[in-house]
């Protein structure tokens, strides 16, 4: 079942995507296998031997009417260190001509403000992160990379991700980060949570090497904080 | 106890029923393509129908075990040797220690599914021992087999005995070169043409050689968007028939990604599911639309069938023919069923 609130990038309809997957899992109905949150919709996947889809449909319409829960404590900022350009960043010169900013303004403008995660998805620990400046805007690649490694931080329309795995992928590579965003033996197996924010903060290439030094000896600890003041839109 | 991999075939990985409960966290479902004859091959064995279980693809692996094993193969018409000896599939055998067992390769359907009493032991990650080989993750290594493996196997919680079989009636539906795949429309099915939902379901659909575990990419008539094929990327059931911008269809099943930025003219149905997973690159699908009512329906007479008693042991009767000055043996075995 699919229960789609919007067909467009909006933080509110994602709130609600949330908040319906949360009080569905709380509420632990017999035949709900599981639920998958995207944007703007919630998959619900069911045993229909075991739950009615018409009245599941019901019980979604009734948990939606009575409106979001209150969020409670503010969102979490997770500071996410990334080596813009160069090798680490093929696509940093081509979004900079595009767009006709300097790299310099690029990275400035992508390291400005927080981005809501909108989901985990498409690959383990993938992070879809929405409200990326209007300004940085590019399509996808035409031909998608057959290989594309982990830790990459890209931008594609109206997105910012974080390649969790080496993969293929079709997003414009304009840095990287040395900390890992799937973690298959802790549970939760992701570094991020849908509703967290994600802070990019640019570190030099000798500082680089030492986080992933402190990665690679399990000294390092992710900085987070709780959300305040402004958050890209 | 153990089962030495001699030769893995073509593909060969541990799946169960599939990683429950982590796709909000990016990780895909897996487990058996055919979860129908993987649960029937458990229950000649005496498994539990989630226990974990071997998929071969095409053609199967070659394997020792080390110690007296009870065993079925299901799923695809395989040629099945114990020792160099044919011996039937859809059938559970006693395999002694030393014996090796080899799956040949498919000549009907394309994948086959090996149980052992006690279950393939590989070690549970997120809940599941299902092999997820783009992620590394499950079964053994995160990989297919390969020579050399050795395959650890549980403690059978009981005794089933050999012999026991499934009838015809009892065994998956393979395919043949033009099957009928029930469908139901949507969820995307208003972003299509009304030329586009007619000629999905009144044309025939190859699957081609870009298909496997993930999914089917078909080929036939190009499936028209009203205005585009993109949507905000959202959560994808097994089964999911998404068609991108160039139009042609690709079914989405096991090893699919949690989510999915095409529209999704229509979903093929569960009891669907295991017929469609046994068709190879060059046979055709031809959609036909069911109501929500008939795919439940379906579904429920699917697993009954699934739930249904197993026969067996068949008497047996033996007899000498000469023929010439030779000897011959013939084991008559009584088919109950059909």
């Amino acid at each position: 079942m699919l229960v789609e609130f919007g067909r467009e990038l909006c933080p509110d309809d994602n709130r609600r995507v949330h908040d319906l997957a949360a009080k569905l899992t709380v509420m632990q109905l017999p035949g709900i296998i599981e639920c998958v949150p995207a944007f703007g919709s919630l998959m619900v996947s069911l045993d229909p031997l075991v739950q009615d889809g018409e009245q599941l449909v019901a019980i979604c319409r009734e948990v939606i009417s009575s409106g979001c829960a209150d969020q409670g404590n503010p969102p979490l900022v997770v500071e996410i260190p990334v080596l813009y350009g160069g090798e680490f960043g093929p696509d940093l010169l081509d979004v900079s001509s595009e767009t006709g900013l300097s790299q310099e303004e690029v990275i400035t403008l992508h390291t400005a403000k927080p981005y809501l995660v909108y989901m985990i998805g498409f690959m383990p620990g993938y992070p879809y992160l929405g409200g990326l400046d209007q300004r940085l805007s590019v399509p996808r690649l035409k031909s998608p990379r057959t290989k594309v490694p982990a830790g990459s931080v890209a931008i594609a329309e109206q997105l910012t991700g974080i390649y969790s795995v080496n993969s293929p992928g079709g997003w414009r590579l304009i840095g990287r980060t040395p900390v890992p965003l799937y973690i298959p033996e802790e549970n939760p197996p992701t570094l991020l949570r849908p509703g967290d924010y994600v802070r990019f903060v640019p570190v030099g290439a000798e500082q680089y090497q030492a986080l992933e030094e402190d990665i690679a000896a399990s000294l390092y600890v992710p900085v987070t904080y709780p959300l305040e003041g402004e958050v890209a839109k | 106890m153990s089962i030495e991999v001699r030769d893995g075939g073509l593909f060969s990985t541990v799946q169960d029923m599939g990683r429950k409960g982590y796709q909000r966290f990016g990780v895909p479902v897996s487990g058996a393509m055919d979860t129908y004859s993987a649960a029937v091959a458990n229950r000649l064995v005496g498994n539990d129908v989630q226990s974990a279980v071997l998929e071969c693809t095409f053609t199967g692996p070659v394997l020792r075990f080390t110690e007296p094993a009870l065993i079925a193969f299901t799923g695809c018409e395989a040629p099945l040797t114990l020792d160099g000896i044919p011996v039937a599939s859809w059938e559970s055998h006693l395999v002694k220690a030393g014996s090796v067992l080899a799956v040949g390769s498919a000549a009907m359907g394309c994948r086959g599914y090996l149980a052992v009493a006690g279950g393939i032991d590989t070690p549970v990650v997120m809940g599941s021992r299902s092999t997820f080989v783009r992620g590394a993750l499950g079964g053994l290594n995160g990989r297919a087999l390969k020579a050399g493996d050795v395959l650890p196997v549980g403690q059978a919680k009981t005794v089933a005995e050999p012999g026991r079989f499934a009838t015809f009636a009892q065994r998956v539906t393979l395919p043949r070169e033009t099957t009928s795949v029930r469908v139901m429309f949507g969820p995307e099915e208003d972003m299509f043409t009304a030329e586009a939902r007619d000629i999905f379901i009144s044309a025939d659909y190859k699957v081609t050689t870009e298909s496997d575990r993930m999914g089917y990419r078909m080929q036939g008539p190009t499936l028209s968007h009203k205005i585009k094929a993109d949507i905000l990327s959202g959560g994808i059931a097994p089964g999911s028939v998404q068609v991108p911008g160039h139009g042609q269809p690709i079914i989405m099943l096991a090893d699919r990604q949690s989510i999915g930025g095409y529209a999704k003219i229509a979903t093929v149905i569960g009891a669907d599911l295991p017929l469609l997973c046994q068709m190879r690159p060059g046979q055709s699908v031809r959609f036909v639309p069911v109501s929500r009512e008939e795919a439940v329906t379906a579904l429920r007479q699917l697993e009954s069938l699934r739930d249904s008693k197993l026969h067996g042991p068949s008497p047996r009767r033996q007899f000498s023919v000469r023929l010439g000055s030779q000897l011959i043996k013939v084991d008559l075995q009584e088919f109950l069923g059909e």
